[in-house]
């Protein structure tokens, strides 16, 4: 890399730091049993995509390019909230069980709702420039 | 769970988010960004180590903090998401299609193979 920014990476690491957090405290509060909807994975990913787009289109596109805030709320926070890698492990857990129409039912869900969830703040925030 | 639990949480969690930005510009610098390789490549990766970790059968707080905690923190579901709608912006409906579809193919494909090397390490 050509130059380090000790102050984006220290953003990076508080903003990880409070997301990983957050999803660890949801995960033991809210246990979900094996080979079945995880709905705090989904419900994480789902809510974080909405974050990230808010976050993502109103610093880039409507408010002045700030140095810290992208990395602390995007890249850390955001970034860490949600999750993929745990996603494929509970889908492969379904897999074992045989369960594949919930294996696919999940993978398809969790795209079409973090996809949703990205547009539709996306347009949200272009549109109401005054409240968002 | 104890204090000591929650800082390590925040400290591993704050690391894998680091990690995860200082990787996704290597592997930027080699492949453009063009395409979203590094998330790519991140989350494919972090995939293979959850898997690995699962096939070690790490249980517990171990589980928690080098799991869900790092790997997790490493991994995104966010970024993949919004750099799939991005590019369907762009009119690359096709690449879009495929960083959402190949991306689970290969990450559930990576767990699956790093369960397999865990079990038998």
């Amino acid at each position: 890399m050509a130059r380090v920014d000790r102050r984006e990476l220290g953003a990076i690491f508080v903003g990880g730091a409070v997301g990983a957090l957050l999803r660890v405290w949801l995960g033991t509060k809210f246990s979900s049993g094996a080979a079945s909807w995880p709905w705090v994975t989904f419900l994480i990913n789902v809510t974080g995509s909405v974050a990230l787009a808010y976050f993502a289109t109103r610093l880039q596109e409507r408010l002045p390019q700030s140095t810290y805030r992208r990395p602390l709320l995007g890249t850390g926070f955001c970034g860490a909230y949600t999750t993929f890698s745990t996603m494929q492990v509970e889908i492969i857990k379904m897999l074992d069980r045989d369960r594949l129409g919930l294996a696919v039912g999940y993978g398809v869900a969790s795209i079409a709702g973090g996809y949703a969830a990205i547009w539709i703040t996306t347009a949200f925030v272009r549109r109401y420039r005054v409240i968002a | 769970m104890s204090d000591q639990f929650w800082v390590g949480v925040a400290v591993i969690g704050g690391l894998g988010a680091i990690g995860r930005f200082i990787f996704d510009g290597v592997v930027s610098q080699w492949f453009g960004r063009s395409l979203p390789f590094g998330t790519f490549v991140i989350n494919i990766s972090g995939s293979l180590v959850l898997g690995l970790l699962t096939g070690l059968a790490l249980s517990g707080d171990a589980l928690l903090l080098l799991g869900t905690a790092a790997v997790g923190s490493y991994t995104t579901f966010s970024t993949w998401m919004l750099e799939t709608h991005r590019l369907t912006e762009d009119g690359q409906l096709g690449a879009a299609i495929a960083n959402a579809i190949v991306s689970v193919v290969v990450g559930v494909a990576a767990a699956a193979l790093g369960r397999v090397i865990g079990a038998h390490a």
